[in-house]
């Protein structure tokens, strides 16, 4: 097969392509230049298509002996992934870059270019397994490695993408083994640290990042019962779950933390209360994906048993879930959550699993809690 | 050439000229700093003087006024720099740069940072649909702005598209409001004929490497009344405008390699210019949609450089196509080097009038001594499927087809 391997400059798609060569496959190497500034140079593990990372990739390109390209996708990445993300933060809701990312650059754009210009499959170090079915149609799996899983992340990719995406982590056992099969091969990010945080904010800060985007206006803090407890900078500070940093003065009645509920950008709201108010028990998810074939209640809108993720390492919990149709209208993943999930806000991902297999995803749109209603608040 | 069974990206580095290398190895065999008074030190000097007159010759110049700095890059940097220092300090009012917008970034960037850093004020000057200066407007801008001019600036010929520039006719209009000028010279030198004198330029820029000499070591010509304050100082070599300790083994490959260029430039050119028409011909032939960037020039070299090719390829990103050749063995260029890696659109054809999906849709292919009509006819073999492949790579910029979570089965 023809392969592009998309190169980040980590040892992971440094190995993920070693792999793909050694397989026999005609690899070729593409780092993807997402920013307009790549003159950045990189501070510890932060940061991403830096003038370093280019050059690691290509290093160990010429190490494999493949060629190398630098393709620039960078216009795309800021208003698919950048913009996107910022005018989601200023709806109030709480969005996963690197789904979009995924979603929309390396397997979209990308793909797209690379299967133009004669590929067949795009390779890149995702820890995560695609695997055939009896009719050959590609399922998406969760890596042996667990902890190292990314199929979260991959959740988005449609049945299309799937069918031209390479995994060559799937089966490896440690990201330890990884980092010693890159130094057995002599390449040199064997050691490199592993990347964190979102590419495109390198200092970590996505608050203070936000702030510089998006207007804050103050508004009003309130508790669960519509109480006012007193004022915030600007609600795109808060996040649901966060506990610190409310800056509310007196402490609640029964003197137990309160923890951000819901962010509400129409009223420049924020909405506080007491920790077990953060449990949720139903799920809806708009934009809805199906990672391959979809299973047979997609078709029929009978509940089916699975499991729910709604963070990259977060874990996953049971529920039922269902497809609510509405004539007309893009339809809505509803999932009951008998043990309750916490901390889950709008915009966040749910994916779907059965055992190992990812079945899709959904953009949570709203998570129901039958202890709490947000509209008591007013 | 390196990995590639054709290469056709020249005017980014060409094959090092044997007798270049010989001469280098001659001189890597002896010690002597060319500063020491001592007889090692007289030897190292002669060799640096030698190589001074051979290079003053092949460009009409006189000994003295050849500078040997580390390259092209350098030499723009301490033409634009000293220039526009030593005349604003000589006049505090003198603080525009007239400039044209399809110079080298050598350029473009030394004398934005003067804007940014040394509060230089950049004066645009137009150039034509072809990338040829607008004399007349470049005319009144000089009259415009006469007393205010630090210096004015205008490559010889463009790295991109291969336009050759009307020096001569305007430095001399320049030179009637006693403005001086800088020409950058690096991709003229070794293909046409580069008379300094004649040329009536103040500074003029060149580099060994594109002419068969090594990386590392270019000069920049300063007429004998022309004072440039230096970027780097400390020992006061080259007229105290270029410090630093004298490569000689450098300047005695260069001095071969210029040499060699100068003695056989008309053949060389001529050969060159028949080549380049013959790809023009076959390429707009097999691709009716190519359309030749700058001056046709058919048959002579006067207007464009002889070994020059830059073609338009309507709906293909400049990158893909190049991605496309370089895995059929062919090496070319978007454009310059400098903005390789991450491709922008070219800033050359944008000041020619076009816009910015036009500016991503290119393809240079330069010419150089190892160039056989063999490798036009294999460009001209692999060019159709190439562009079709390229084409349906699309632009970047152009929505994907691919079945997304956002544009998938929403059930």
């Amino acid at each position: 097969m023809k392969v592009l391997a998309a190169m980040s400059g980590g040892v992971d798609s440094a190995v993920a392509a070693a792999r793909a060569v050694e397989a026999g496959h005609d690899v070729v190497g593409v780092h993807l230049a997402l920013s307009r500034m790549p003159g950045t140079l990189r501070t510890g593990s932060r940061g991403c298509c830096t003038i370093e990372d280019s050059n690691d990739a290509w290093r160990a390109c010429d190490k494999l002996g493949i060629p190398f390209y630098v393709w620039d996708f960078s216009d795309r990445f800021k208003e698919d992934v950048v913009d996107d993300f910022i005018s989601e933060y200023a709806a109030g809701r709480t969005p996963n870059p690197c789904m979009r990312c995924n979603e929309k650059i390396k397997f979209a754009a990308l793909l797209e270019k690379a299967l133009a210009l004669g590929f067949d499959a795009v390779c890149t170090g995702h820890y995560a397994k695609v695997i055939r079915d009896a009719d050959g149609n590609p399922e998406l799996h969760r890596a042996a490695d667990w902890a190292k899983d990314q199929s979260y992340v991959l959740g988005v990719l449609t049945h299309q993408q799937l069918e031209h995406c390479m995994f060559p982590l799937a089966e490896t056992p440690s990201k330890a083994e990884v980092r010693a099969e890159a130094e057995a091969r002599g390449l040199t990010v064997a050691n490199k640290p592993d990347s964190h945080d979102i590419c495109f904010i390198p200092d970590g800060d996505t608050r203070g990042w936000l702030a510089e985007r998006i207007d804050m206006t103050p508004g009003q803090i309130l508790d669960h019962e519509g109480n006012e407890l007193g004022e915030h900078s600007g609600a795109h500070a808060f996040t649901v779950g966060q506990r610190r940093g409310l800056k509310l003065g007196r402490p609640a009645a029964d003197g137990k933390p309160r923890f951000v509920l819901e962010i509400r950008p129409k009223d420049n709201k924020v909405i506080v209360g007491p920790e077990d108010l953060l449990t949720v028990d139903e799920l809806r998810g708009i934009r809805i994906s199906w990672a391959g074939v979809p299973i047979d209640e997609v078709e029929s809108g009978a509940e089916f048993d699975c499991m729910v993720q709604v963070r990259a390492h977060g874990d996953p919990v049971n529920a039922r879930a269902h497809l609510e149709a509405v004539p007309g209208e893009p339809s809505t993943l509803v999932a009951r959550l008998p043990e309750g999930m916490r901390g889950v806000a709008p915009g966040q991902t749910m994916v779907i699993y059965q055992g190992t297999r990812v079945l899709g995803q959904a953009t949570i749109d709203s998570a129901r809690s039958t202890v709490w209603d947000p509209a008591k608040v007013g | 050439m390196n990995n590639s069974a054709v290469y056709l990206d020249h005017a980014a580095t060409t094959t090092l000229n044997p007798v270049a290398q010989a001469a280098m190895l001659e001189e890597y065999a002896h010690t002597g700093n060319p500063s020491s008074l001592h007889g090692a030190g007289r030897r190292a000097h002669r060799v640096v003087d030698e190589a001074r007159t051979t290079i003053a010759q092949t460009l009409s110049a006189h000994p003295s006024e050849v500078i040997f700095t580390s390259g092209g890059t350098e030499s723009d940097n301490l033409a634009l720099k000293g220039l526009y220092w030593s005349r604003r300090d000589a006049d505090p009012s003198r603080r525009k740069i007239l400039i044209s917008g399809i110079e080298h970034h050598a350029i473009l960037d030394t004398a934005e940072w003067l804007e940014s850093h040394e509060g230089a004020e950049l004066v645009w000057m137009p150039v034509e649909r072809e990338g040829r200066l607008d004399v007349s407007a470049a005319a009144q801008l000089l009259e415009q702005h006469a007393d205010e001019l630090a210096l004015a600036t205008l490559m010889w010929a463009n790295n991109e598209v291969g336009t050759i520039q009307p020096v001569a006719e305007f430095a001399a209009l320049a030179a009637a409001h006693g403005v001086p000028v800088h020409t950058d010279a690096v991709q003229a030198y070794g293909a046409i004929p580069v008379d300094f004198a004649a040329s009536g330029a103040a500074t003029l820029a060149v580099s060994a490497h594109k002419i068969g000499g090594p990386v590392g070591i270019g000069a920049l010509l300063v007429r004998r009344d022309v004072t440039l304050t230096p970027i780097q100082h400390g020992g006061g070599h080259e007229r105290k405008m270029r410090s630093g300790t004298m490569n000689a083994v450098a300047a005695a490959g260069f001095a071969a390699a210029a040499h060699d260029a100068w003695q056989g430039l008309e053949e060389y050119s001529r050969t060159l210019v028949t080549l380049r028409d013959m790809a023009v011909e076959r390429i707009t032939e097999q691709i009716p949609e190519a359309t030749l960037n700058g001056p046709a020039d058919t048959g002579g070299c006067a207007q464009r450089l002889p070994g020059n090719l830059h073609f338009s390829f309507p709906g293909c990103e400049g990158d893909s196509l190049l991605f496309v050749l370089d895995m059929l063995g062919i090496a070319s260029s978007t454009g310059s080097a400098c903005t390789a890696g991450v491709p922008q659109p070219s800033h050359v054809l944008l000041a020619m009038g076009r816009d910015a999906r036009q500016a991503r849709s290119v393809q240079r292919f330069t010419l150089g001594h190892s160039t056989s009509a063999a490798d036009i006819e294999a460009l001209v073999k692999a060019l159709p499927e190439a562009y079709q492949r390229a084409k349906k790579a699309g632009m970047a910029a152009d929505q994907s087809s691919i079945h997304t979570a956002g544009t998938g089965f929403n059930r």
